[in-house]
């Protein structure tokens, strides 16, 4: 059999490292990107996640190694590390739901429009990066 | 129109369309919905926030089930979006497919262990 397509041309000349940092993202772009980080990041941190879950809920013991994990720290490493890691957990979190509460309501409203795809995409990292400072001030006791 | 089965078959990993893009938004929804419900949770009656009112969330059989039911939409929805960023970025199929295979047990250990301490509490 002979493949009777014409062969489409190909560009190949995108360096991750040398080109791709050189791109400016729109606010959707960066939205659309974190999204998928945060997803990974979430998807990788999985087991660390259930730990969390398994300490803090299975007896009042293991939720007194849970805070002494996060307070002192666990093993070699230092409660503020596990803290910084959870942050990120939370921000991951915050991030990923309210992107995606914005592609549901696009999808429902089929609000495709220039003007509102910038707009949502700055309240979506506006309010995701709020957040986490809120939640992130409160995680490590400043208040 | 080229041939594409058979041998000469592109082998992406996904062609389900409209299922899983379904899926991701249904799943997506279930969780969303699952996180108002354990904040409504933390946040009733007063008190500190401690072991007995975070257990106490999870301890009735209806939570768990639902909890379980959370889970797996969960484990759907993180092979969905992994698979894709799989597809997008990786294109030798071998390796693809081990990263995967990887996915899979992955999630389907994650589930597990989450399915034992739900119901050993």
């Amino acid at each position: 059999m002979t493949e009777t397509a014409p062969k489409r041309p190909e560009f190949r000349n995108i360096s991750a490292l040398t080109d791709l940092p050189t791109y400016r993202l729109p606010p959707a772009g960066w939205v659309s990107i974190l999204h998928r980080v945060s997803g990974a990041l979430m998807f990788l941190l999985l087991p660390f996640i259930i730990w969390m879950f398994d300490m803090s809920v299975s007896s009042e013991i293991s939720f007194a190694k849970f805070k002494y994990a996060f307070n002192v720290g666990l093993g070699f490493v230092p409660g503020w590390f596990m803290k910084l890691v959870a942050l990120a957990l939370i921000w991951a979190y915050l991030h990923h739901l309210i992107a995606g509460i914005r592609h549901l309501y696009m999808d429902v409203q089929h609000a495709v429009s220039k003007e509102f795809g910038r707009s949502s995409a700055l309240v979506t990292l506006g309010l995701s990066i709020a957040l986490t400072l809120v939640l992130g001030a409160k995680l490590f006791g400043l208040y | 129109m080229s041939v594409n089965f058979g041998s000469k078959r592109v082998v992406v990993g996904a062609h389900y369309g409209l299922r899983d893009w379904l899926a991701q938004r249904i799943t997506a929804g279930l969780m969303a919905l699952f996180t108002l419900l354990v904040l409504v949770q933390l946040a009733w009656g007063s008190g500190p926030i401690g072991y007995d009112k975070w257990a106490g969330i999870f301890s009735s059989q209806w939570m768990k089930a639902l909890t379980f039911a959370i889970i797996v939409a969960m484990a759907y929805h993180v092979w969905v979006g992994v698979r894709d960023i799989w597809m997008d970025y990786i294109k030798p199929v071998g390796v693809r497919l081990g990263l995967q295979i990887f996915t899979m047990v992955w999630l389907v250990s994650c589930t597990g262990w989450a399915i034992q301490v739900l119901w050993r509490l």
